[in-house]
Formats: C-alpha cells, sequence, structure tokens
C-alpha cells in the first residue's frame, strides 16, 4: 500500500487551512465545478432523477459482483486479454512486476489512476528499476516535486503556476517560465519522450462493462489513449466495484461521470479498450492485462451498510462541493482517497480506528449526497461509521474510541428522559455560568471539555428562564 | 385552507434553554393566525446530539420519550430544520430492529413540520403582516434544504416582510461548520468554514443574518460577536412576529 497517513488529519488540516493559496484554489474549484456539476445534471435530457436510476443500477451490479466480474472476465478473454483477479495490493503490484520483467519492461508512462495510488504501484516499479513517468499533467506536476495529488481528478489543485514554474525550471534544467500555455508546451514535450521510449503503459478504468468485455478510460488530455495504445504493454488496474454489467447502463454512468468529474456533458477522450491489437489493427499494444482488484473491497461488499459504497465510480463530485474539504484539502485525508468519498472509503479500506477523524471530522451537511451522480447516501454512512467508533465493533475491529464522551452521553440518556432532571441539570450549568462572567452578554471563555468553541467564538450564554418554565407560567 | 388544526409545539432543547424568545415568537406568529396551541411541559430533545456522534442507544432514550410525549398531538411543529430531519429520517434508523416503536415513529414523523414549511405549505400563508426594516440576507440551514428539501418557503415569507431589504448571500447553502460536536471536536476546521460564512454575510450588507435553526445562528452569532461585528442573528420566526 501505499504510505497512509490519516493519524494527521488534524494538524494537516490546521496548516491548509493557513494556506491562502490553497484556500483560493479550492474556492476556486467548488464554484465553477461543484455549480457546475449541479447545472449539468439540470440540464440532463432525462431529468435530474436520472442520478436516482444511476443509483439503482449500480445497486444491482454490485449485489450481482461476482457474475458481472465473471462475465467480465470472460468477455475479456475472448477478446485477447489477459485478466488477474489480485487478492490485495501487493499481489496486483507482483503481477505487474511479472508482466513488466516477462517483457524486460524499462520505462512505464502511466494514466491517472486512483487505484494505482492506492496500491504504492509506482514505488513498487521503481524499486524494480522500472522508470516511471506520470503523463497527466497534475500528476505529472506531483512526481516531479515528489508529493501525493490532493484531488482525484485535479491532483495538482494546490499548486499555482509560479510553483511549476519554479518545478520545471530545476527539474527539467529549463529557464523559469510561468505562462500556463507555455508551461504546457514545456510539460507536452517532455512528456512525448516518454510516451515514445516507454514499453509499458498502465491506466485504471473508469468503467468497465461486463456484456462487451472492455474497460473504459476518459480524460481531456488525450494522455491515457497515448500511454496505453503506444507501448507495447497495457495493465490496467481496476477496483473490482467498477463495472456494470451491461452497455446501455455504461454509456448513462459516463455521461454522468463525466458531469461529475469536470462538469463535462462528455470528456474530451474517450477510449473503449477491451483487448490487445488484433491482427489487422495497425495501433494498439499487443498484450492487454486486466488487474481486478479487491483489497479491503470485498469486506465492504459482504456489509448491508456500506455495500453502497461500491456504488461510486470515482468522479470526485463530492470533493467539488464539500465545506470541509474546501478548508482542509486532500492531502488531510492521508490516503489516496480524499474529500466525503474517502471519509468513508479510507478508513473502511485501512482501519476504522486509524482514520477515525475522517469519519467524525465532518459536519454531515449533505452537500456530498446532493451532488453525487449516484446518489450515494454518504452521510448515512459516515454515521455508520461513527457508531462503530461509539460502541465498538468486532466484526470490523473497531475499538470504542472516547470513553469520557460515552459517560457523558450515558449521563445525558438518563437526564433526557426525564424533564425534573433535565431542568435541575440546565439550572446547575446556568450557575456555573456566572463564574464564566459573561462579557456583554456573551460568554468568551467555555470550560473544558468544550472550550475549544471559544478558542475563535464567543457563545450566547443559557437564558435566565427556559421557555418551556416560562410556557408553565403562561406567555402572553 | 386546511381548517386549523390545534398545534404542539415542539420546542428545540437551544431553543429552550439558550433562545427563548424565538420560541416566543413563533407563539405569537400562531397565536396572530388565530391557531390554538398546546406545549407538552415534559419533552427534552430529539435525541439528534447523541445520534450523530454514533451513540445510539443512548438517542434511542430521548427518542422513545420523544414519542410518547408527541405521539397524541395532531400536529407537531419545531423552529429547527434539524430536529424534524432526525425526528422523519433517523428515528427510523434507531428503530429498525423494532416494528412497534418503528410504526409509531413513522405515524409520528408524519405529523411533524418545521415552522416555515408549516406555515408555506400546510397553513397556505406567507404573508403575516410583519414588518421589519432592515436589510436582511438569509443561510440555508443544512438538514432543512437537503434533509426536509425546504428552500423557498422561508425565502417566500422573508420577502413578504414590508420594509425588509432582502439580499441573496453568495453560498447561501453551504454549511456554517456547527455540526453539532463538530464545533468544538475539530474547531480549528469548523473556525474556518464559519469565518467563511461570516464573510459572505458581511459582503451582503446586511444587518441581520436569519435562518431556521438556532444550531447554526448560534455559531454564526459566537463568530459574529467575536470579531466585534454589528450584524445581528434572527430566527425567521423572530422577523415573522414584528
Amino acid at each position: 500500500m501505499t504510505k497512509i497517513t490519516t493519524e494527521n488529519y488534524v494538524a494537516e488540516a490546521r496548516k491548509a487551512i493557513k494556506n491562502e493559496v490553497l484556500q483560493r484554489a479550492l474556492a476556486d474549484l467548488q464554484n465553477r465545478f461543484g455549480r457546475g456539476t449541479a447545472e449539468c445534471y439540470r440540464r440532463l435530457p432525462e431529468g435530474p432523477d436520472l442520478r436516482l436510476r444511476a443509483h439503482e443500477i449500480r445497486m444491482k451490479d454490485i449485489e450481482n459482483l461476482d457474475v458481472v466480474l465473471e462475465t467480465l472476465a470472460a468477455n475479456i478473454r475472448k477478446n485477447g486479454g489477459q485478466v488477474f483477479f489480485a487478492k490485495d495490493g501487493q499481489a496486483a503490484v507482483n503481477y505487474c512486476r511479472e508482466v513488466a520483467h516477462k517483457h524486460k519492461v524499462r520505462r512505464v508512462v502511466k494514466g491517472k489512476s486512483m487505484v494505482s495510488e492506492e496500491i504504492g504501484l509506482n514505488d513498487a516499479l521503481i524499486d524494480s528499476g522500472i522508470d516511471v513517468s506520470e503523463t497527466d499533467l497534475g500528476e505529472y506536476i506531483i512526481q516531479l516535486a515528489a508529493e501525493t495529488p490532493s484531488h482525484i481528478i485535479a491532483p495538482a489543485i494546490h499548486k499555482t503556476r509560479y510553483d511549476v514554474g519554479s518545478l520545471f525550471a530545476d527539474k527539467l534544467d529549463i529557464p523559469y517560465e510561468d505562462d500556463p500555455p507555455r508551461l504546457t508546451r514545456i510539460a507536452r514535450k517532455a512528456l512525448r519522450e516518454k510516451f515514445l521510449a516507454a514499453d509499458m503503459g498502465t491506466s485504471g478504468c473508469n468503467i468497465a462493462c461486463a456484456e462487451t468485455g472492455h474497460i473504459t478510460t476518459v480524460s481531456n488530455e488525450g494522455n491515457i489513449r497515448m500511454s496505453i495504445t503506444l507501448p507495447k504493454v497495457h495493465i490496467a488496474i481496476m477496483g473490482m466495484e467498477r463495472v456494470t454489467a451491461r452497455l446501455e447502463d455504461h454509456d448513462m454512468l459516463l455521461r454522468l461521470l463525466c458531469r461529475g468529474a469536470a462538469a463535462q456533458n462528455m470528456a474530451t477522450y474517450v477510449s473503449y479498450i477491451g483487448g490487445p491489437r488484433t491482427a489487422h489493427q495497425a495501433d494498439g499494444p499487443q498484450e492487454f492485462h486486466l488487474v481486478v482488484l479487491d483489497n479491503g473491497r470485498s469486506r465492504m461488499l459482504a456489509d448491508e451498510e456500506f455495500r453502497e459504497m461500491l456504488c461510486c465510480i470515482r468522479c470526485a463530485a463530492c470533493l467539488n462541493v464539500c465545506p470541509v474539504y474546501a478548508k482542509i484539502g486532500g492531502h488531510s485525508y492521508g490516503f489516496a482517497y480524499s474529500g466525503p468519498v474517502g471519509a468513508v472509503v479510507t478508513p473502511l479500506l485501512v482501519g476504522i480506528n486509524r482514520a477515525k477523524d475522517l469519519c467524525l471530522g465532518e459536519t454531515l451537511c449533505g452537500a456530498c449526497q446532493d451532488i453525487c451522480p449516484v446518489n450515494i447516501n454518504l452521510p448515512r454512512m459516515l454515521l455508520a461509521l461513527r457508531t462503530k467508533l461509539a460502541e465498538g465493533d468486532t466484526a470490523w475491529g473497531v475499538t470504542a474510541v472516547n470513553r469520557k464522551e460515552k459517560f457523558l452521553f450515558q449521563a445525558w440518556s438518563w437526564i433526557i428522559r426525564n424533564r425534573g432532571l433535565y431542568d435541575v441539570a440546565v439550572k446547575l450549568a446556568a450557575m456555573g455560568q456566572k463564574l464564566l462572567i459573561p462579557k456583554g452578554g456573551m460568554i468568551r471563555r467555555l470550560p473544558p471539555p468544550v472550550h475549544a468553541w471559544t478558542k475563535e467564538r464567543d457563545i450566547r450564554p443559557l437564558a435566565a428562564e427556559s421557555f418551556i418554565s416560562r410556557w408553565k407560567k403562561g406567555i402572553k | 385552507m386546511t381548517s386549523h388544526k390545534t398545534v404542539t409545539l415542539f420546542i428545540q432543547c437551544l431553543v429552550d434553554t439558550i433562545y427563548p424568545e424565538v420560541a416566543e415568537a413563533m407563539v405569537r406568529v400562531f397565536r396572530q393566525l388565530g391557531i390554538s396551541l398546546t406545549c407538552p411541559t415534559d419533552q427534552t430533545c430529539c435525541g439528534q446530539p447523541a445520534f450523530n456522534s454514533g451513540y445510539r442507544r443512548q438517542a434511542r432514550f430521548a427518542a422513545k420519550h420523544f414519542i410518547e410525549v408527541f405521539e397524541d398531538s395532531e400536529i407537531i411543529v419545531c423552529p429547527s430544520g434539524s430536529c424534524v430531519n432526525m425526528v422523519r429520517h433517523h428515528y427510523a434508523e434507531l428503530f429498525e430492529n423494532n416494528s412497534q416503536w418503528l410504526r409509531r415513529a413513522q405515524d409520528l414523523a408524519n405529523r411533524t413540520y418545521e415552522f416555515s414549511e408549516y406555515l408555506v405549505d400546510v397553513l397556505g400563508v406567507d404573508e403575516l403582516g410583519a414588518r421589519f426594516e432592515s436589510r436582511v440576507t438569509y443561510h440555508d440551514s443544512c438538514h432543512l434544504l437537503r434533509g426536509i428539501g425546504v428552500r423557498e418557503q422561508p425565502r417566500k415569507l422573508l420577502h413578504k416582510v414590508s420594509g425588509a431589504d432582502f439580499i441573496e448571500m453568495h453560498d447561501s447553502d453551504y454549511c456554517c461548520g456547527f455540526g453539532g460536536s463538530f464545533a468544538v471536536k475539530y474547531s480549528d476546521i469548523s473556525n474556518a468554514m464559519v469565518t467563511d460564512k461570516v464573510k459572505n454575510i458581511m459582503d451582503t450588507g446586511a444587518d441581520v443574518v436569519v435562518s431556521c435553526d438556532m444550531g447554526c445562528l448560534m455559531n454564526i452569532q459566537g463568530k459574529l460577536s467575536r470579531i466585534g461585528s454589528d450584524i445581528k442573528v434572527m430566527h425567521l420566526a423572530q422577523i415573522l412576529a414584528c
């Protein structure tokens, strides 16, 4: 697996909040893409409720995933492709290394793939002495910077053109330049050489189709298509859930994916890949391999509460509307998957206790579900994760996290059943707050354990008399 | 127009203990409409704070108490979108394994309304003869907007307030960062979010920010106060009672 730093959620969030460049970039991103995607749904010929139908279709795929995957594999093999079912990241990485070794691969070009991030493919190939080059412009930039992506679709969103200019000047040994079109041409030239020299190309898979036995990749730069048609070997890696049964459903999901990802009706380059080049084709790799990755997904599949998460088509629309992501950026989530999708998927893949801040650290505002092209109920699953953290869970190996808080809510549950007790508790609190000496009517410092509120905010004190008490006395 | 059923007041714990004037305003609005009111005095809390933190067992105690207190009421109205959302959408989750309580919860959910929703959608009222001379802006609270689906109703009501200069804020539908205990447990992130919200409010030039949820307004008010702003927070009921 790639390096996991979910424990740094709070610390990284703090850094991100202070980073004004990042804050502006994320605000722009959300303004454009978040709002843009919502508009796209409104303009769908079928109407915005297409998302609901898409949800049903995805759930059906997931509930029949064994059959769907078997069909996909059979049809890809019929097309001359090879399919490998990888139990975990290590198995997937080993397979890629073996294929590379068999073909004496020295240089790999990569289309952007979050699943390849998840399994740490780049480092594994580099360790085998293979040169790996990302070809998505954003991924290329962060690869040069030795960083990790901070957004699923726009990995270098946290970088300015000045950052990129300095980076290129340093790593590509060229004079400093910060004009975006010129920077793009510089990257294109550098990447061209990589494409032409590569002996293997890797990609992810946006959506696979079992009926036809093909995978689909989309990009706006053309880099994925070039990465997987020029070299003699193509390995595609897909999360095992990224497949739909029928072609007409695949096409509908693709249309929704593009709207969710970039507020586009369709991406610029769309490739359907079913196998290697056939005898009468001029272009294409000699070998096509599809690695179908489990790595914890079958555990999600087995759990009725979290199965829905496998409907996700990784468009990142949720990142483009999440008010928490807008403040903390992608790196705070400490894993390949950030934003609302990351808040659910990451704990389930790397450990719920380990990634607890990811599922506790948002407000359940629901914007994510609203913008999801397949209407996934992310808030429901966040609440389910929180329940596991509160109570502990043997199936998922979760230990309850906050004894103090549990004790408080236990006490609360007694008070809440009895108005008499409730009134006493409120009265005690009202007496206690006098010690807090409200200035100008507002409390400026709360005691532990709630003192964090008043670090940057005041709070109104408890009223002298509750409404219920006033009602009992008779309100005019 | 429906004949006026008796409205039973469901008063959010924050309103009951910190902002009782909001409930009093709601009472004035209903009395002005000639609606008779009851208010069970042993009500406490819908259970949302425990539920959102993952303490379902504890939340269930609150929910059961709520159901027992309110289930004989014809119509229940609450000045809080998040509480109504809890009753309407999460009580079913709390009782999914107990068909008896589930039935009682669902029955109750069908009769529980948020204040602006009840006025506009059920009573068909949007004009209350209210007068409030100020520039006002409106914050869409998350659970009211996305949970209950109420967006236009408060706006309709505000537009009919004479003298009120209503202006939409940028990102009115963005979360204010309250999120219950989130505001304490992840206070840096919460503060960053409320800072954005307050900036958007100030950019409208409004004197007052209105919402239908005192959780949000308590958070926004706390930030406005700390930065020394004169902008006031008011619940929709308080404007309509003017």
